[in-house]
């Protein structure tokens, strides 16, 4: 029983210390300090620099170009980088389709997307949900029919995320109306170049574009972008989530946060004195800082008895989601309460790094302020998305406690 | 990064598995509740033998110099099997102080008397008015001058008041704080004095705890002690019973843990056995997500017993009280919820006295309220956050 990093891993922590320090552009550093918008270019930017570094997926093993790193590097490596506030790479194409290739595709789809997806070159995005489809997956209607060399896919997927900077989407699909609903389905890559794609996006409660309705009508996919076996995609779909819901955790991003509501609330000022000498508000970030310290030895203990035992993740990664994704939601509402009543302007211009203040606004309105409120109400999602809370719930009821 | 046991912590945890399992289960545990010592004295002496008495001392002192790493181990078993026996008052409070603060000759001659099992000891740090503050201390130690001290040397004479001393009864030795100048609350001018049960002027009121112990108030008018009573420095005893404080804390956390996973086991056996309506009660999806929240509970609570251990005895005092305050906080919050759900799952089956459930419910609400409870801790834990935020 070891708690401390081993003077390799320091030394790893700070050659990826440094590297951040000198390589993450300022603009973009700039906008997460500040929390303003975050655009393809900039995410696609930064994954070009981590691929020169030979960092594009330090988690992803070393024959298909990733750094191969362990468990506990791989914490080091999103520690710092949540610490310097670089933004989070891709994770629908990084951590969720990536694994799936690699398992299930064969030796050509490899070849072909992973290099893509490492370098920066190709923007994915997840279709899983369908209107009718929510926490109940598996009754998807999406159908894709066998015709020659192609399937020709109808129907109709949402809360589909990024969709609008995407080159490629993977799609959950039904090939088989047969027996059970999990029976039928099958993991296919589409072009969404490709003809008889339409993308509509739905705007959130913070009033930004992050996730869309894509209709597919007579949309023609080669056969040779199935992934494994016809009718077998359930298989890969819960692979594929349980390495989402690791990822879900989100470790660095809730580190993060709490170094910002400190800040936030030692320059925040309540009865002439910082907001974070009052008890009252500071015992709340004490209460959710427990959460997280807890919640970063549980993900390690979690993360490292699976690569002692070398099996994969299992259902214990529903308590990883199901708590990351509440501390991330604490600390986003602290954030805003921080704020106090300067948490009601709702400027959407500022949100981007142009925006100049009004003086008289700017005599109480800080800078990091415009963002706090639409990243409360956004963050509501987290408890919802990947399977929602009672989903993971149910899955520890069923598949942890045999109930 | 390493969360493994070694061998040797494995065959201790093994070991003192087995002893649970045959010598001590709920029933026999009762009747030494409820015995006039309040624990079994056979059960101390097996220990003395398995050498967990002797765990956290030095090998020079007849030790086996474990960590604080080993005695999370044997508290949280300690926990499981509900054990009454004084090893936290003894080896971790009381030994634990002496290791670290008392001189040479003491060590020499009290240690090796503890890991043998010969030698039972308890720690009044509390007094009335105080609740969990240590440098509160009214407990008088007046220089007595060299009459009344052993081969003339000076000693001191102790007045005041001790509040629920854990174990006190059987101890053959106090360890009582005890001021010799500043005000009562003052960081400096406590000692630490040594002080035998049956000193003349110690008188005790002893009384059974709630989860099965015994405890004591302690009065003592001017009580002699000798110059060779002295544990550590004078007038600058208070880092090193809050160091010892802290160790009892995270032994407190790591017991605690013990009874959360050990009451998961016992009521997630109960959802699955007990049926009504014509099912098991655990097919309600109400039920199974607040034993899924159990669940939870149990697992960020083991985290948190991990780090207050690893860093309890570091020397860095803001890292170890960080450590030690925000595990002894959460886990107090988690065994209340744990253990009130537990209570609640079982129905009116948890009520009762003669299911283990409702004991365990109870020393895990007793381990939240010794030592600092959830609030005092959070209250340590958050002003030391805001000194840190101010310092980067």
């Amino acid at each position: 029983m070891d708690l401390k990093y081993t003077p390799e891993e320091e030394t790893l922590r700070a050659q990826v210390r440094a590297f951040f320090e000198a390589e993450l552009p300022s603009d973009i550093r700039a906008k997460m300090h500040l929390g303003k918008r975050l655009r393809k270019d900039d995410l696609t930017r930064w994954q070009k620099i981590l691929h020169r570094q030979g960092w594009g997926a330090v988690m992803w093993p070393q024959r298909f170009g990733g750094a191969g790193w362990n468990v506990v590097q791989q914490h080091i490596f999103e520690e710092e980088r949540a610490d310097v506030g670089a933004p989070p790479q891709n994770a629908f194409s990084l951590r969720m389709l990536a694994p799936v290739l690699m398992t299930f595709a064969n030796a050509a789809q490899q070849e072909y997307f992973l290099p893509r997806i490492i370098s920066g070159e190709d923007w994915w995005c997840q279709g899983y949900s369908e209107p009718g489809s929510g926490s109940d997956l598996a009754s998807l209607r999406t159908s894709a029919v066998r015709q020659g060399d192609h399937y020709i896919v109808n129907g109709q997927k949402t809360w589909n995320t990024y969709g609008q900077y995407a080159d490629w989407i993977f799609c959950l699909v039904r090939t088989d109306t047969e027996g059970r609903p999990q029976q039928g389905i099958s993991f296919l890559l589409i072009d969404m170049k490709t003809p008889g794609i339409t993308l509509r996006p739905i705007i959130t409660l913070d009033g930004e574009h992050e996730i869309n309705e894509i209709w597919f009508e007579n949309v023609k996919v080669p056969v040779q972008n199935l992934v494994g076996d016809e009718n077998k995609g359930w298989t890969y779909a819960k692979f594929l989530l349980t390495h989402e819901r690791t990822n879900n955790a989100g470790i660095g991003a809730c580190r993060r946060a709490l170094k910002k509501l400190k800040e936030i609330a030692a320059d925040q000022v309540a009865n002439g004195r910082p907001l974070i000498e009052d008890t009252r508000f500071r015992d709340r970030i004490a209460q959710i800082e427990l959460e997280l310290m807890a919640l970063e030895i549980t993900n390690l203990r979690v993360l490292s008895a699976t690569a002692n035992e070398q099996r994969a993740l299992g259902p214990e990664v529903s308590v990883l989601k199901i708590k990351g994704s509440e501390i991330i939601q604490q600390l986003a509402e602290l954030q805003m309460h921080a704020l106090g009543h300067d948490a009601l302007p709702y400027l959407r211009e500022a949100l981007e790094l142009s925006w100049v203040e009004e003086p008289l606004l700017a005599e109480h309105y800080r800078p990091y302020a415009p963002s706090l409120s639409g990243q409360y109400f956004n963050l509501r999602k987290t408890t919802i998305y990947a399977g929602s809370t009672e989903i993971q719930k149910n899955i520890i009821s069923q598949q942890i406690l045999g109930l | 990064m390493d969360f493994s046991y070694t061998e040797e912590q494995l065959a201790l945890q093994d070991t003192l598995q087995r002893f649970i399992a045959r010598d001590y289960d709920f029933e026999r545990r009762r009747a030494h509740a409820r015995s006039t010592l309040g624990y079994s004295a056979e059960a101390w002496s097996q220990y003395a033998e398995l050498g967990l008495l002797a765990l956290p001392f030095p090998e020079e002192f007849g030790g086996l110099g474990g960590s604080a790493v080993d005695v999370m181990l044997v508290m949280e078993l300690i926990g499981r099997g509900l054990l009454l026996e004084p090893f936290l008052s003894t080896v971790v409070l009381c030994g634990g102080l002496i290791r670290d603060a008392a001189p040479a000759t003491i060590k020499r001659s009290l240690l090796p008397q503890i890991g043998a099992g010969k030698l039972k000891l308890a720690l009044a740090c509390y007094e009335a008015a105080g609740r969990y503050d240590l440098s509160h201390v009214a407990c008088s130690a007046v220089s007595a001058g060299a009459t009344h001290g052993k081969g003339g040397v000076a000693g001191w004479r102790l007045s005041g008041h001790k509040a629920v001393v854990l174990d006190a009864a059987s101890a053959d030795y106090f360890l009582v704080s005890a001021r010799g100048s500043g005000n009562v609350t003052d960081a400096d001018g406590i000692s630490l004095f040594r002080v035998r049960r049956d000193a003349p002027g110690l008188t005790l009121f002893a009384y059974p705890t709630q989860s099965g112990g015994r405890a004591a108030d302690l009065r003592l008018q001017n009580v002699i002690v000798g110059a060779d009573d002295l544990i550590g420095v004078t007038a600058r005893a208070l880092p090193m019973i809050e160091r010892a404080v802290d160790l009892g804390a995270a032994a407190l956390c790591a017991e605690a843990v013990g009874i959360i996973s050990a009451l998961n086991e016992a009521t997630l056996g109960y959802l699955k056995s007990r049926k009504q309506f014509g099912v098991a009660i655990g097919k309600f999806q109400a039920l199974q997500h607040r034993m899924a929240d159990m669940l939870i509970a149990a697992e960020q609570a083991r985290s948190m017993a991990i780090i207050a251990a690893v860093h309890c005895d570091s020397g860095d005092v803001a890292e170890r009280r960080r450590a030690v305050s925000g595990a002894k906080a959460y886990i107090g919050q988690a065994a209340r919820l744990v253990g009130q759900q537990a209570v609640q799952l079982h129905g009116a089956m948890g009520m009762v006295d003669d299911l283990i459930v409702s004991h365990y419910f109870k020393r895990l609400t007793m381990i939240d309220l010794t030592l600092g409870d959830a609030d005092f801790h959070l209250g340590r834990f958050s002003d030391l956050l805001l000194r840190t935020s101010f310092g980067r």
